[in-house]
């Protein structure tokens, strides 16, 4: 011990302090050691400040420094007018704002777009939030009734007949085409080398579509009492209402548990009800607006929005699909997504413009953006059933075989267990799909519909407002608008992200 | 006394039932029988309904309107074509005219795409927001949109070619498109094409040799002094013996427009740098991706064996990275050719512009060109992803996955 203590060593006075080390945060840390650490380094930040500079500054000087702000035309926004190089034209958007938005969609009823706007940012707002509750309500709200709403207020127009009608109208043009395919057989059988053949085939066709007749009889002499009972929309309402019901209540346990779906039943037909008497559809509804007059922001917006209301449901079938082991549905599926992913959007609206009017019956016309909607629904269901199809793969086997060791048939064990979880690990990737969808709405300006880019490139045509600057400012102003609805859209898809894997965060 | 196994039944009719209906059994044949049912009405309805709808337009269906002269012309040809060709000399030429603004394209997207991707990568803090910068602003608009941006509102603001913006008094980009230099061939283009071409074989035999070498008996050859003289050294060598193999024709201004030199449309021009950088952003975020997909340990481990930076870079960390980046990659090349058909927007005449475009508004014949059109993309992209398989077969092969 002693040895120790007289070998050690003890300091009597302090050290001097030695010095700070190098600040490596905030302001001057960062330039310490990410901008000016070395001489590469050094001369990189001196290019970047360069790229900078020749990017940002001129184009803060053309939006506003050197802007003109007000002005009745395009003298306002002509240099030897002005005195100084002209920027960007404002007057010029605040003239043409209405057609950017609206279209040619008549003045006196543009409220109903405004009103349209604001339903949908009600619906979905609480919808996106992912802390607030009822998202299944929300959710059915925003996706069925939400786009019906929609349809008859912008496009106005009211109903004639309800459910009944409409099923059975449907189903007498079903059976007619049946029964139109047997006669051609049975026509073609009378000069053909099978005829035999196919006059078996042709009369079995003809035996099933007056099978067909005969089975839905019932409804279509229904729909007939009504149509001669005057009142049709509210006695074809309660008649729907009350079958729809039933079913329900049928399907959802008889006595036993159908009191909730029954419930639920009611209470949407009421809701349906009240709809169709605020707005009047019984009566005619709103005075119809032509789709030829729509135009601008109202088409880029309802184009995306009904692209995603209906390619999620389209994109689910077929990821299902692909995943069945029924040979022809997988083999279906297969060839639909693959067809539509590989070919170019602006030949799937050609498609739908030329094409599809030719495969549809002669007195039967559809309005042209219905068409380009039907060619972007197809589109984008294909890209949206492989985005559904990763989700499914990543569920595992266990969550399957765990369902069915609990009796749960297939249909149960897909909507309640797998779908779900699927569905929920691709909302990034279902939302990256409707930002490629928002950006591709565009392509309705080569078939002749006026979106966003199409009214604007419209407008570059008005001799009133043409000055150097004008197509500029245009691009300037779309060109913002598209950024904030994509890049929120972006954003939005990586907070979901991060929130998902928020238990694997480290 | 040893039993044997017994034999497992044959279970025949099980196994067909598995065949013909998969899981679902018997329910899953009546589901295939009532869906090829519908399948068969719908495509009934379509037959029947574009018959009579042909019919009542006067239009007959078939391809023989192929053979019909077209009486158009077309601003931007490969192959020699004049008004009086057939329409499938123009389906030719705008097919060629689609292929060669996307391999343009490519070539510089890829260029584009791996600068802003190293300029995100870069340890220097404004250069890589400067990319990220980028990237944002190009993903976040449509296409389309900067097509028409760069066609309308940029090469539209450009000067007549009189006062023409000059690049190093060789090029010159006006409204009117980009007029450079046209090459033509000399004297020596026979000798130097060969020696060039031999060259490249031999530089590839080399290559192949050292390989062979490096990993059959461990021997580094060092070979690039070589492969230097033959691809450079050899073609200059043959250039002073024979005499220049081309010279450029450069252009000039005469009256109001430029002669001589190659001429390229404003079109072309617009379509190409919208196309290129548009797909730059997504290539740049492929790049980025597959490089920091690569473990940090892989860096380390590469300077614990006394490699380089740069041979750890080229040696590990690239061909892993490869591997993650060439399938989205090609996906995206894939794309651009397929966003090439947007030249319809600004009259570019790329297939779908000529053919789908001014030739269906022509004749009539709606079904058979667009479906000759939606046909070569499906083609291409199916090769496409062919390769695509091959090349994951391989990888996945190589790494004894």
């Amino acid at each position: 011990m002693n040895d120790i203590a007289s070998s050690s060593f003890v300091r009597r006075d302090l050290l001097a302090e030695r010095p700070a080390p190098v600040k490596t945060t905030g302001f001057v840390g960062l330039m310490r050691t990410r901008l000016f650490n070395s001489p590469t380094n050094i001369l990189l930040t001196v290019l970047g400040a360069l790229l900078l500079w020749f990017t940002i500054v001129p184009s803060v000087r053309f939006l506003m420094v050197d802007a003109v702000w007000s002005g009745k035309d395009r003298a306002a926004c002509l240099t030897e007018n002005v005195g100084f190089a002209v920027g960007a034209c404002w007057p010029y958007i605040q003239a043409k704002l209405p057609q950017l938005i609206y279209g040619f969609y008549p003045e006196a009823e543009r409220w109903r777009v405004n009103l349209t706007f604001v339903l949908a940012v009600v619906l979905l707002v609480p919808l996106l939030v992912p802390r607030l509750p009822a998202k299944g309500l929300n959710a059915s709200l925003f996706f069925v009734a939400f786009p019906v709403v929609a349809f008859f207020l912008l496009h106005g127009g009211g109903i004639k007949g309800f459910g009944l009608s409409w099923t059975a109208g449907l189903l007498e043009l079903f059976d007619d085409s049946i029964i139109g395919a047997g006669q051609a057989l049975l026509d073609l059988s009378k000069t053909s080398a099978v005829g035999p053949l196919l006059w078996v085939v042709g009369n079995f066709v003809v035996l099933i579509g007056t099978a067909i007749h005969w089975l839905i009889l019932p409804l279509t002499w229904l729909r007939d009492q009504i149509q001669a009972a005057g009142q049709s929309v509210w006695a074809d309402f309660a008649v729907t209402a009350v079958i729809v019901s039933l079913i329900a209540f049928g399907l959802g346990g008889g006595l036993r548990t159908g009191w909730r779906a029954l419930a639920s039943s009611i209470v949407a037909f009421v809701a349906i009800a009240a709809v169709i008497k605020l707005m009047g559809l019984d009566s005619g509804g709103l005075p119809v607006v032509a789709t030829n007059l729509w135009g601008g922001l109202l088409v880029t917006l309802v184009v995306s929005v009904t692209g995603i209301v209906t390619s999620l449901p389209i994109g689910i079938a077929l990821a299902l699909g692909r995943r069945s082991t029924i040979p022809l549905i997988r083999i279906f599926s297969i060839a639909f997504i693959e067809f539509w992913r590989g070919v170019p959007l602006i030949t799937v609206l050609f498609f739908a413009t030329y094409m599809l009017p030719l495969f549809l019956p002669g007195n039967f016309t559809v309005d042209g953006l219905v068409r380009a909607l039907i060619g972007i629904a197809l589109f984008t269901g294909a890209y949206q059933a492989e985005n559904v199809r990763g989700g499914l793969a990543a569920i595992q086997r266990g969550q399957g075989e765990a369902a069915a060791a609990l009796g749960l048939s297939w249909w149960k064990t897909t909507s309640l267990i797998v779908l779900p979880q699927a569905l929920r690990h691709v909302i990034p990737n279902l939302v990256n799909s409707f930002i490629s969808l928002f950006k591709d709405t565009s392509l309705v300006s080569i078939v002749a519909l006026f979106d966003l880019l199409g009214s604007l490139r419209a407008s570059f045509s008005d001799p009133k407002w043409s000055t150097p600057s004008t197509a500029f400012t245009g691009f300037a102003f779309a060109g913002i608008i598209y950024f904030i609805f994509c890049f929120g859209m972006s954003r939005y898809s990586l907070f979901v992200e991060h929130r998902l894997n928020a238990h694997r965060r480290n | 006394m040893s039993t044997e196994a017994r034999k497992p039944p044959p279970q025949i009719a099980l196994k067909i039932r598995r065949i013909l209906g998969g899981k679902a059994g018997w329910n899953g044949v009546a589901v295939q029988l009532a869906f090829a049912a519908i399948l068969g009405w719908i495509g009934y309805e379509i037959v029947s309904n574009a018959r009579a709808n042909l019919e009542n337009q006067h239009i007959a269906a078939g391809f023989g309107f192929l053979r019909n002269n077209a009486g158009f012309d077309v601003n931007q040809t490969l192959i020699s074509y004049t008004g009086s060709d057939t329409f499938l000399r123009v389906f030719v030429v705008g097919l060629l005219n689609t292929l060669v603004v996307s391999v343009v394209g490519i070539v510089f997207a890829t260029l584009i795409g791996f600068i802003v991707a190293l300029c995100r990568l870069s340890p220097n803090w404004l250069l890589s927001r400067v990319g990220e910068i980028y990237v944002e602003i190009i993903r976040n608009l449509p296409v389309l949109f900067q097509i028409l941006f760069w066609y309308l509102a940029v090469l539209a603001a450009l000067p007549n070619p009189r006062q023409s913006i000059s690049l190093l008094g060789i090029a010159f980009i006006s409204n009117r498109g980009l007029v450079i230099p046209s090459p033509i061939g000399g004297s020596g283009l026979a000798p130097f094409l060969v020696v060039l071409a031999f060259g490249i074989v031999a530089a590839l035999a080399l290559r192949f040799h050292a390989r062979r070498a490096l990993f059959q008996r461990g021997q580094v050859i060092r070979i690039w002094p070589y492969v230097l003289g033959l691809l450079v050294g050899l073609p200059l060598a043959t250039m002073l013996v024979f005499g220049l193999p081309f010279t450029f024709e450069l252009p000039q201004l005469k009256g109001f427009n430029f002669a001589g030199g190659s001429r390229i449309i404003p079109e072309f021009v617009a379509l190409t740098l919208a196309l290129s950088t548009y797909t730059a952003a997504f290539i740049a975020e492929i790049v980025r991706a597959g490089i920091l997909s690569v473990h940090k340990g892989q860096m380390e481990a590469g300077a614990s064996l006394g490699l380089s930076r740069g041979a750890t870079l080229r040696l590990v960390v690239v061909p892993q990275a490869m591997r993650v980046i060439v399938p989205p990659l090609t996906n995206q090349y894939l794309n651009l050719t397929k966003n090439s058909s947007l030249a319809v927007a600004i009259g570019y005449p790329d297939l779908v512009s000529v053919f789908a475009g001014t030739s269906l508004s022509q004749t009539g014949q709606a079904i058979e060109i667009i479906a000759m059109t939606m046909g070569i993309y499906l083609l291409i992209s199916l090769l496409t992803s062919a390769i695509m398989s091959v090349y994951g077969w391989r990888v996945s092969r190589s790494l004894g996955a």
